[in-house]
């Protein structure tokens, strides 16, 4: 049953017609091209269809489309508005924090939601905040250094 | 995978009309943080002609405190538990177990009302409710109820609400003189996992202790037994070694992908002695903080 919804995606207003059976996911990438959350499990388990919606970060495979209507959704694209890495994106290139890259851009919204709340975490809070992440490539040690060294908490 | 299955979506502003369309349709489902729901979608266990989105209805989001209770609207998240002051102060254990929850993403959708509704034996909601006393609101066509946690789990997945009501809370009573709590939830490691086996204690001032179990029976459930044991007896090592000898008669875990039975009940064993400490050692002030990991 199609459905209209208004929605912003990365700061721009989007007007989409849809099935109402249509996940989140499923929309940005089939839909509307945005190839940044990708699909892991499909099931909430691994994180990276990660995406914000009101600044909030949710799995886009648990998430159907039409419940964005009204509201704002910000994938890793939006986070780099002229396509410039951000500074957090470069300490992760610094630390070799990944191989593959399919975990990285969940694993990116999720650390900027938690430096948004608390700009110095620890070691503690910075692993929970990746507790929904996998990463099957790296150990996570590089990522959490990453992080550490963005937060000015290098050891 | 795909949702095969095609439904109507519908967002009611008001819980009228939420009622309304409940009454409407023959198999209609409920969605709020949709955690759970979404993969039934897919996996095709759950197969609606509509969906009802309660997340209009603004006055389910609220969490408020007043004459010693709490209460917590259907569409408060886990993590807007986590992140409430009045939550923080009066029920450090809610957080402490709320933290257990899935993942950041997870708990930034997920709401403790959906949790109860969804009723698998290993939600962690189960035995914190129990142990509080929690009372269930619903609203149908015939009017209100409040139903208390002990009565609400009737089996995996089933709960007693009927098909024509909507949850719109819960309210949990702050016990009277000072409390203390502990959740220990078992999973296969240190990240986001379902429960293989979970324990709630408190300890009450007067020596007054309730324990719960979540994920080695049906439903999550009191362990009067042993409350009947500990009640009245001043906390310490004999206690809790006395109480650990009813573990295996309390509870009934079964063997499936994520744990042997064997190795939940020795884990529960453990779990116990060790909440049963946290709890009394936090009650007297001190003990491991809220949030830190026992296991």
């Amino acid at each position: 049953m199609n459905q209209h919804i208004d929605f912003i995606l990365n700061g721009e207003k989007r007007s989409v017609e849809l099935r109402s059976n249509l996940t989140l996911l499923e929309m940005l990438r089939d839909k509307l091209g945005v190839k940044s959350p990708k699909c892991g499990c499909d099931r909430g388990d691994c994180g990276s269809c990660t995406v914000m919606i009101d600044g909030r970060t949710v799995r886009s495979c648990l998430v159907l489309a039409v419940e964005v209507d009204g509201h704002e959704v910000k994938t890793l694209e939006g986070l780099m508005p002229g396509g410039e890495l951000t500074a957090l994106q470069k300490s992760f290139l610094v630390h070799n924090s990944f191989q593959c890259g399919f975990c990285t851009p969940g694993v990116i919204l999720s650390v900027s939601e938690l430096l948004e709340k608390n700009p110095r975490p620890d070691r503690d809070e910075i692993k929970e905040a990746l507790s929904g992440n996998l990463c099957r490539c790296t150990g996570y040690i590089p990522i959490i250094e990453a992080v550490e060294a963005h937060a000015g908490q290098e050891k | 995978m795909p949702i095969i299955n095609e439904f109507a979506y519908i967002k009611p502003a008001t819980m009228a009309q939420a009622l309304k369309w409940l009454a409407r349709y023959k198999k209609p489902a409920i969605l709020a943080g949709g955690t759970d729901l979404l993969n039934s979608l897919k996996d095709g266990l759950a197969k609606p002609e509509a969906l009802i989105d309660i997340k209009g209805l603004e006055a389910l989001h609220k969490i408020s405190f007043s004459r010693n209770r709490l209460h917590i609207g259907a569409l408060v998240t886990f993590s807007e538990l986590i992140e409430a002051e009045v939550v923080r102060r009066h029920f450090p254990v809610i957080v402490e177990t709320a933290r257990t929850v899935g993942s950041p993403g997870i708990r930034n959708r997920a709401t403790m009302v959906g949790n109860i509704c969804s009723a698998v034996p290993c939600l962690d909601s189960g035995p914190l409710l129990l142990a509080y006393d929690a009372i269930v609101a619903t609203i149908g066509k015939a009017g209100k109820r409040e139903i208390p946690i002990a009565k609400w789990f009737l089996g995996p997945r089933k709960t007693a609400l009927q098909p024509s009501e909507i949850v719109s809370g819960l309210t949990i009573p702050l016990p009277e003189g000072k409390h203390a709590g502990c959740f220990i939830k078992l999973g296969r490691y240190a990240g986001e996992d379902l429960a293989q086996a979970s324990v709630l204690v408190m300890v009450l001032e007067g020596n007054r202790y309730r324990v719960a179990f979540g994920s080695v029976a049906p439903v999550p459930f009191r362990a009067s037994r042993i409350e009947k044991l500990l009640n009245g007896k001043e906390p310490g090592a004999r206690l809790f070694a006395d109480a650990q000898t009813l573990v295996a008669a309390s509870i009934s875990p079964i063997t499936d992908l994520r744990a042997t039975k064997e190795y939940r009940l020795h884990m529960c064993r453990i779990m116990l002695e060790r909440s049963l400490r946290a709890a009394s050692e936090r009650l007297a002030g001190g003990g491991p903080r809220y949030g830190e990991r026992l296991l």
